[in-house]
This record gives structure tokens, sequence and C-alpha cells, in this order.
């Protein structure tokens, strides 16, 4: 009797988790000869659906901007996209039900382990793959897979190039170590910054989940460092930017894209981390007039701020109507292939063009805090 | 009796498996279908083993993704670096994988199954969780970021004939173990196990037993799921995958085999037949869930279930 109550609490906090974030409505289906069906991959639901929900509003953007433009060669295009939970098995599953609704190209998937899954499938199909923000890099070992946004180890070298640039010769370092990501970001940095002349004088690591910094931040407080490199996301750096506060200390911090977010994080108050800076693809603050633009449409659409996942897909987008237009009529996987590496993008994320590993060949933008928002360098 | 019985698997089996390969290479399965065969292989395995230890062994388990997780690094560890032909290579990993997997079993048997109940229930969740976070900080196993380049040479749209012989195995030797003598013992130990133990059944060796072929089995399971997808992450094999199957197990109404299999077959497809209700699948798929619960645990039905299958059942209630 006690055993059948605990299944029932346990069914019961199951179908709670599924639950947890459905993400709002969109998405319309028009049968048509004449549209190109792009096939979209992320988590709408779970605990990454800020991810997928991000790019599939990004890139719905783009879709109804070609649209209203009138498509490309009389064709208008169309986004279906489908719920992968963060799971690398529903991912493939997502991957198959796009293939049956007959999709043209695949923006996917948004996370880097469910790209690496679909991609070890995409690969036989032969079709265009594109994923807006798989950072890891396996996601691009197929001949058929690209991506938009930078690799974790590219990251880490430039960091360490712009750190090292602007005279900071003795770094310290907390990273996360149970996350691809920062581990990553952290490796590459450490490598290319000891060749550039610098000491990483401190270089701690922590689990996710941890809360309490205080060990860490005091072997700095006591070390010679005279910066912090954090290559980690926004929820941690706000713990450890107030814990080194309240032990006074006063570094110039640096960061990565997982910066992006801090802000509201700290509920708006910089104080303790006005002047660092990060790397990222996109800044919604940007002067750009494509920018600009952008995030108007988002905000007005979707009432939130668009982070760096929505400027993926959309670049991701118009990355596939470039190779749409390059490849002429022709519109078989093999052309749009190729096409690729003939053609240049300027999205809103930099300008790139990409090489047959499927890398992105872009700049990185800096981003500065100061006084409550972001702002370009 | 348990002749025909057997002849009678054997025809059902045979039927399936040839409806289901002219299905397949007639071209009559959508990509989604087709892609679903070998994730509900996968959870076949996984239910009806842990139906094993929760049917009929009487305890709740909440590690079976820690067991599936072990053989799954282990098999998929050997496909990565061994360069056999995948016929040699495949089986081989589905063994080393079961092996290993059973040898966790064994281990977490002996301290754990001096408990009872709510106890090894927390422990066996412990258990996962600890195999969670050590794969996740293993370099050899790639850590956080996953084992990645698991192929074994074998064409993608094959391995549901090596998933479907490997749910035709497991289906065998549970449901001869249960009806032999030491499954006669094991359900002893669940329905009292004072009374087994004065009839001289050495409770703790029939316990472990159990957690070992169920730890068996969910290490294959683990092994196809990697082959299947071609990448492993702990993160898949959190709490939430232990409790999906248990949910599978329950569905089935425990203690029941051809539950266990329905019950599997229909969680895995639906959320994936709920695909076109866009934003509100994961809602309907709860309240599915929850009607389905509450039809297949109504007494006029288990009565009518009963009449089918012609056999009294034997829930662990």
């Amino acid at each position: 009797m006690k055993l059948k109550r605990i299944f029932a609490l346990l069914t019961a906090s199951l179908m709670t988790f599924s639950l947890a974030g459905c993400g709002e409505n969109s998405g319309q289906e028009v049968e048509n000869t004449d549209v190109f069906k792009i096939g979209g991959i992320g988590p709408l639901t779970g605990s990454a659906a800020n991810y997928g929900i991000s790019v599939k509003n990004g890139a719905q953007i783009a879709i109804d901007e070609i649209n209203e433009a009138g498509g490309v060669n009389g064709m208008k295009f169309e986004l279906l996209f489908e719920d992968d939970e963060k799971d690398e098995e529903k991912s493939v599953n997502a991957y198959n039900t796009l293939m049956d609704k007959g999709i043209n190209a695949l923006l996917g998937a948004t996370t880097s382990g469910c790209s690496i899954a679909v991609s070890n499938v995409s690969v036989d199909d032969g079709i265009l793959q594109i994923t807006p923000s798989g950072s890891a890099a396996d996601c691009t070992n197929g001949v058929n897979s690209f991506r938009i946004c930078f690799t974790d180890p590219l990251q880490g070298e430039l960091m360490a190039q712009y750190i090292s640039d602007k005279g900071f010769k003795n770094v310290a370092i907390i990273y996360n170590n149970g996350d691809e990501y920062s581990k990553g970001v952290h490796e590459a940095f450490v490598e290319k910054y000891k060749s550039l002349g610098g000491s990483v004088v401190v270089d701690e690591s922590f689990t996710s989940g941890d809360v309490d910094f205080t060990t860490q931040l005091t072997k700095i407080n006591s070390s010679n460092a005279d910066c912090i490199f954090l290559p980690i996301y926004y929820t941690d750096v706000a713990y450890i930017t107030d814990q080194a506060a309240s032990l006074g200390l006063k570094l110039p911090y640096f960061g990565c894209d997982g910066w992006d977010g801090v802000i509201n994080q700290l509920n708006g108050d910089t104080s303790n981390i006005d002047g660092s800076i990060f790397l990222t693809p996109f800044i919604s603050t940007d002067s750009d007039p494509k920018v600009k633009s952008f995030v108007e449409k988002y905000r007005e659409l979707y009432n939130a701020e668009p982070d760096q996942f929505a400027a993926d897909g959309y670049d991701a987008v118009y990355t596939i109507k470039a190779a749409v237009e390059q490849a002429g009529g022709d519109i078989s996987n093999e052309a749009l292939i190729s096409a690729m590496t003939q053609i240049t993008v300027d999205g809103i994320t930099g300008q790139m063009t990409f090489d047959e590993s499927g890398e992105p060949n872009k700049s990185a933008k800096v981003a500065i805090i100061n006084n409550g928002s972001y702002i370009a360098e | 009796m348990e002749n025909k019985k057997s002849i009678l698997f054997a025809i059902i089996a045979i039927v399936i498996f040839i409806a289901l390969f002219t299905l397949v290479e007639m071209g009559l399965l959508s990509r989604q279908y087709m892609g679903l065969l070998v994730p509900i292989c996968v959870n076949i395995i996984l239910a009806v083993s842990l139906n094993l230890i929760v049917g009929f062994l009487g305890e709740l388990s909440l590690g079976h993704a820690g067991f599936m997780s072990i053989g799954a690094y282990a098999g998929c560890l050997f496909t990565v670096y061994a360069n056999l032909p995948p016929f040699i290579e495949i089986p081989l990993a589905l063994i080393i994988g079961g092996l290993v997997a059973a040898l966790f079993g064994f281990i977490i048997g002996i301290p754990a199954l001096r408990l009872r109940g709510d106890y090894l229930a927390i422990v066996t969740l412990g258990f996962g969780e600890i195999v969670r976070s050590v794969l996740n900080s293993l370099k050899i196993v790639g850590g956080s970021g996953g084992l990645k380049g698991i192929n074994s040479g074998m064409h993608k749209s094959d391995y549901y004939i090596v998933a479907y012989i490997v749910v035709i195995i497991t289906i065998l030797v549970i449901s001869n173990f249960i009806n032999s003598r030491h499954g006669r013992a094991v359900k002893a130990i669940r329905d009292n196990v004072i009374a087994a133990e004065s009839v001289g059944i050495n409770v703790v060796y029939y316990k472990i037993l159990g957690f070992v072929i169920a730890a068996f089995f969910a290490g294959m399971a683990g092994v196809l799921y990697g082959h299947n997808i071609g990448i492993l992450k702990p993160a898949t094999f959190d709490f939430n995958k232990s409790i999906e199957i248990l949910v599978m197990v329950i569905m089935g109404s425990m203690g029941n085999i051809p539950g266990s299999i329905i019950a599997a077959i229909i969680l895995t497809v639906l959320p994936e037949a709920l695909r076109f209700l866009q934003d509100y699948r994961m809602l309907i798929y709860a309240v599915a869930l929850i009607l389905i619960m509450l039809f297949s645990s109504n007494p006029t039905l288990i009565e009518f279930r009963k009449k089918i299958f012609g056999k009294k059942e034997k829930g662990g209630k």
C-alpha cells in the first residue's frame, strides 16, 4: 500500500516535469509545392527550453521577412520546428519526423549533443544541416553540416588574445568542471594565453549547482592576479561577482558568450561588474540598423529581449537563403552544400563565410557592461 | 501446457518479425516510425528487466538508468576502440555491456539488499546519481560532452533487427526465469519474506540474482541505445530516465510481462504520435498518461484482461 503511494507520487512528479515550460504557439502549415521547407530542431520544453524557443522565434522573424520581400526564386520559405527536449534520441525522432514532412534544409539542432546525434543520421541523407548554436567541435563532422556560432575552443583563443593585448599578464580563472562548454573554452584559453607569454596564477574549478565560491575567491585575493577570466554561464557569474565584492576583491572581469543575460540576473544592478568585458556574437544594443530592426521586431512579437540564440537562428535562416540564391534554381542537397562555401552572409552576428569543414569565419564582438547595459566596443 | 506456450511464443515472435521486416523493406513505414523501432525495443528490454525487480522481486529500484548507462558506456567504448566487422563487434559489445552492468548489479546488490522498500529505493536512486556524476568527470568517456563516434559500421536502418533479437532473448530468459524454481523462490520472497526464509530459501542469494539479471539486460539495452544514437551523454541517464522506465512497468501492471511490453510500446510511440499537437504536445501527453493509468487500473478492465490472457494475474499489490 505504501509502495503504491510512492508510485503515485513519482508518476505525478514525472508529469509535472514533462509539463515544465510549454512554449507559445506559432508556426502554420501551408501545403504548397513552391515552398522551401526549413526544418528546425531544438528544446521547446524542459530545462533548456529557453534556447530552443529563442532559436525558433529568431528564425521565424527571418522567414517572415523573406516572405514579405517575395521569397527566393519564386519560393516562399516555411519553418517547421520540432521539439527535442534536449534529448539526443528525441532529437533524432524529431529529425525523422521532419524528413517525413519533406524538408529541404535543416536548421538544428540547437544544442551540441543533439546536433551530433542528428548529424550522425543526416550525413546519410546528405541534407544541408546548419546548427545555429551547437558549439562542440564534432557538430560539423559531416560534410553536410555547418554552424553559425563560434566553437568553444575558438572563444577561448580569442579571449586569450584579447586579454593579452590589453596588457594583463597574470590571470585568475574560475570555470565549471561539469560543463562541456566551460571546459572547452578554459582549455583552449589556457593554452593560448600561455603561448602569448601570460601566466595563469590561479586556476580553480567548481561543479554545476555550486553557489559558494569563497574558497576560490580567497585564493585569488591572496594571489598577484591582475584580472579574472570567467568562462561560465551568467547565473554563476552573478554569484561569483557578488561574493567577490563582499570579500573586497576588485579586479577587472572577462567572460565569454555565456555571460549574455547577466544583467537581468543581477536585476540591473551592475555596480560590481561595471567595465567587465565579454566576447559575444550578438549585442542587442548594437547601433547597426539590422540589429536594431531585429531587436524591435523581436520585442514587439514576443515581448522579450532577444539573446544570441535568437540571433543565431535568424542568421541561420539568412544563411540558408543565401545558399539557395547561390545555387540558382537547383535546390538539391548537393547544390546547396556546395553553395555554402561560396556565400558571404552579412548577418546580425557579424559578416561570415564558411569553409568546407563547416566552420564560420567571422569576427568576434566584444561587449562592455556599463551602468546596467551592454555596450558594443 | 508449457510446451504449447513456448511454441505459441515462437510463432508470435516470428510473425511479428516478418511483418516488421516487410513493412520496413517495402518502405511502408514512415521515417518517423522506422526511427522509433530501436527506441521501442530498448524500452521493452528496460521495462521487462525492471519488472523483474519491481514486479517479481517486490523491491522498488530507482537506479535502472544507472545500470543502463554503465552497460551503454562499457559496450560503446568497446565499439569505439575495437575495429571489428559489425556482426562480431555488436554481439561482443552487447555482451560486454551486459556483463559490466551485471557486475555493478552484484556490487550494488550486496549492501543495498540489506534494506527494504523505501530505503532501498533511495539507495538505488543514489547509485544512479553516483554513476552519472562519475561519468560526467571521466575523461576517457568524454565527460559531460559525451562519448562520441560510436559507429560499428552497420547501417543505421538495420539496427532494428539486432534490437529485435535482443528483445526476444530478454523476454525468453526473464519469463523462463520467473517460471523456474528460482523464479518461484523470488516470488515467494516478494509475497512473504519470513515464510520464504523459514522454508529454507536463501533470500540474499535470490535478491542478488534478480538484481544481476535485471542489470545485465538493462546494460544490453544501453548498448543498443548508444549504437543507435551514436553519442552517449551522462545527462541522458538521470533520475527522470529511471522514473520513465518505472512508469512503463506500473502502467503494464507489476509482475506482468506482456503488460510491460505493451506499455513500453505505447509510452515510446505516444509522445511522437502527438507531435502534430505542437505546443500542446507535452500537456496532452501528461493527460493521456493519467487517463491510461486510471483506465488500466480499472477493476472491470483487469477482469477483462484475465479472460483474454486466460491466466490469473499476479500483481505485486
